[in-house]
């Protein structure tokens, strides 16, 4: 009963702040809704026993990604005037769009569910290990069964990497950048000089006493 | 304890009230370390820098954090009139919760813990990094220049150091093979030939624990890492425009997170509720006070270090984080992972 409890006042909130993203005006206010959203999507994988993916969701998604989300948001100059204006002239093509997308989900579903793959689909792939955590079981599954294809993965999002810092990255002529090094190295003997100039003589900071 | 009340009041009330009790206690008990700790806080540096501190209200200025709180609480709550005003109030709420809510997993002594959770380790990881957005979350709503400019680098500087906390934590789980903290503590026991409690004493973590503690600072924007909140450039950072108990709860929150990285310090690195040395009469005393006398010899240290430390400059800050931290950890992690497979530390383990 608490179990059924919880799964729908989590679910309805996953279910309104996701519309709260797409209603609010401010787009701040809509990162936040999808903050919220993820996190109670968070809390419905703990309620079902995915504590570990639950606790990544919160780690990855919530602490790491939609902060920097946030971060854009926040220091975007956004005309919210102009924003709206648009809304009913866009209006068909968006309504085409979602209606295309909620085709193709529907269609997904049903053939998946009625199809002849389901009964093999639907059955746990791997046996339910009640002697190993949730974490172990991850573990044990993604490092044997599935090296292989985690690591190709873990080599594609590194050249994903590489190649946001390399498209990014521009070298400017002119930038000071500061050495670690040469601050450090830096001592009396080679920074400072004492200088007792005659009276109505100044000092030249580049040759030394005049 | 909780069996106590159930066996009183049946299964479920008993449960439930059960654990509101141990809600209300831990929270009860944490707030008022908070309030003693700024005290501590205040004595340790008015001693490094000759001075008194505190010491007009109550024995030894015992009761000023109560003073100060009932001084903030008397003022006026001021909502500046262009702020974002749900954000605005929501924040501060943010940042008191999370602090209090990460106390759920902390094992204070033998099984003496109110959720003793498989994933509590990274319960703990993540709630720590929720507490950004109070931060964040401020700064934005204040709709002013200084709170913005503290809200975005602190955005900035504790996701950088939640990398190299996430590959330090990785390090202490490889050797107790859990992310549970009970099992993490007692994985500790008898660490060097039997003698020692905790990972302190295993040369290979030192270095780790010591990143760790450097870490804990940057992220509960603590000096010398507190450039959120400049005095000198930032004026209070995204505290600028909170004032009475909005600003209180920033502070109390401030004070629990940093209560909390030393709890954290204390269960992973220090043994937790383990008398430091294996030793049978050492045991007689209760756990619960090896483990707050750990608690209180970290959070001296961190007094110790704001006495002592000047700020840094925040691009030395994102070096720290992303240039070196970040690679030794990295670096770290594949050694001590190496050198646990050759001692064979999990042929005999969980799994």
């Amino acid at each position: 009963m608490v179990q059924a409890l919880v799964f729908w006042l989590l679910a309805s909130v996953v279910v309104a702040s996701a519309v709260m993203v797409i209603v609010a005006r401010n787009p701040v206010h809509s990162v936040l809704w999808l903050i919220l959203a993820f996190f109670n999507a968070a809390g419905l994988m703990i309620s079902m026993g995915a504590e570990f993916l639950g606790m990544i969701l919160v780690i990855v998604y919530v602490g790491a990604v939609a902060v920097l989300f946030l971060f854009v948001v926040m220091m975007l100059d956004i005309d919210f005037e102009k924003l709206r204006g648009g809304f009913v002239r866009n209006l068909p093509l968006a309504l085409l769009v979602g209606l295309v997308i909620a085709a193709e989900l529907v269609l997904v579903a049903t053939a998946w569910q009625m199809g002849p793959l389901a009964p093999a689909a639907l059955a746990a792939p791997v046996a339910a290990a009640p002697s190993l955590t949730n974490t172990q079981a991850i573990g044990t599954i993604l490092y044997t069964d599935y090296l292989y294809a985690f690591q190709a993965a873990g080599l594609i999002l590194l050249v994903a990497m590489i190649g946001a810092i390399v498209l990014t990255h521009r070298t400017r002529a002119g930038v000071k950048r500061q050495s670690v090094r040469a601050q450090q190295d830096r001592t009396p003997e080679s920074a400072v000089s004492l200088a007792r100039p005659p009276v109505g003589a100044g000092v030249d900071t580049e040759e030394g006493v005049r | 304890m909780i069996g106590w009340f159930q066996s009183v009041l049946g299964e479920g009330p008993g449960w439930f009230v059960g654990n509101l009790f141990f809600i209300l206690a831990i929270s009860l008990i944490v707030m008022f370390l908070m309030a003693m700790s700024t005290w501590v806080d205040r004595k340790v540096w008015a001693v490094m820098q000759l001075r008194k501190g505190p010491n007009v209200v109550g024995p030894f200025g015992l009761l000023q954090p109560f003073a100060d709180g009932i001084k903030l609480f008397m003022k006026e709550t001021i909502l500046p009139s262009n702020a974002n005003r749900g954000v605005f109030l929501i924040a501060p709420m943010i940042t008191f919760i999370l602090a209090l809510a990460a106390w759920a997993v902390i094992p204070f002594g033998d099984g003496v813990v109110l959720a003793d959770i498989d994933v509590g380790l990274l319960y703990l990881f993540a709630v720590s990094s929720l507490g950004v957005y109070g931060i964040i979350m401020s700064g934005w709503a204040s709709n002013s220049k200084y709170p913005f400019l503290g809200g975005l680098r602190s955005a900035a500087q504790m996701v950088s150091y939640e990398v190299s906390i996430g590959l330090i934590i990785v390090c202490v789980v490889l050797y107790a093979s859990s992310f549970n903290l009970s099992a993490i503590v007692l994985s500790q026991q008898g660490n060097i030939l039997g003698l020692f409690n905790g990972h302190i004493f295993n040369p290979l973590l030192v270095p780790i624990a010591v990143m760790f503690f450097i870490s804990a600072l940057a992220e509960t924007n603590r000096p010398p890492f507190d450039l959120p909140e400049a005095e000198a450039e930032l004026v209070a950072g995204y505290q600028v425009e909170y004032s009475s108990m909005s600003f209180a709860l920033f502070f109390l929150g401030e004070y629990m997170n940093i209560i909390l990285m030393c709890a954290l310090f204390a269960l992973l690195f220090l043994g937790g509720w383990l008398p430091p040395v294996e030793w049978a009469p050492l045991y007689l005393f209760p756990g619960f006070l090896w483990f707050f006398l750990k608690v209180v010899l970290m959070f001296f240290v961190f007094a110790w270090v704001k006495a002592a430390v000047p700020r840094y400059r925040y691009d030395q800050l994102m070096r720290l984080g992303w240039k070196v931290f970040l690679p030794i950890s990295l670096l770290w992690v594949v050694l001590i992972s190496g050198w646990l497979v050759f001692t064979g530390h999990f042929s005999g383990g969980a799994s």
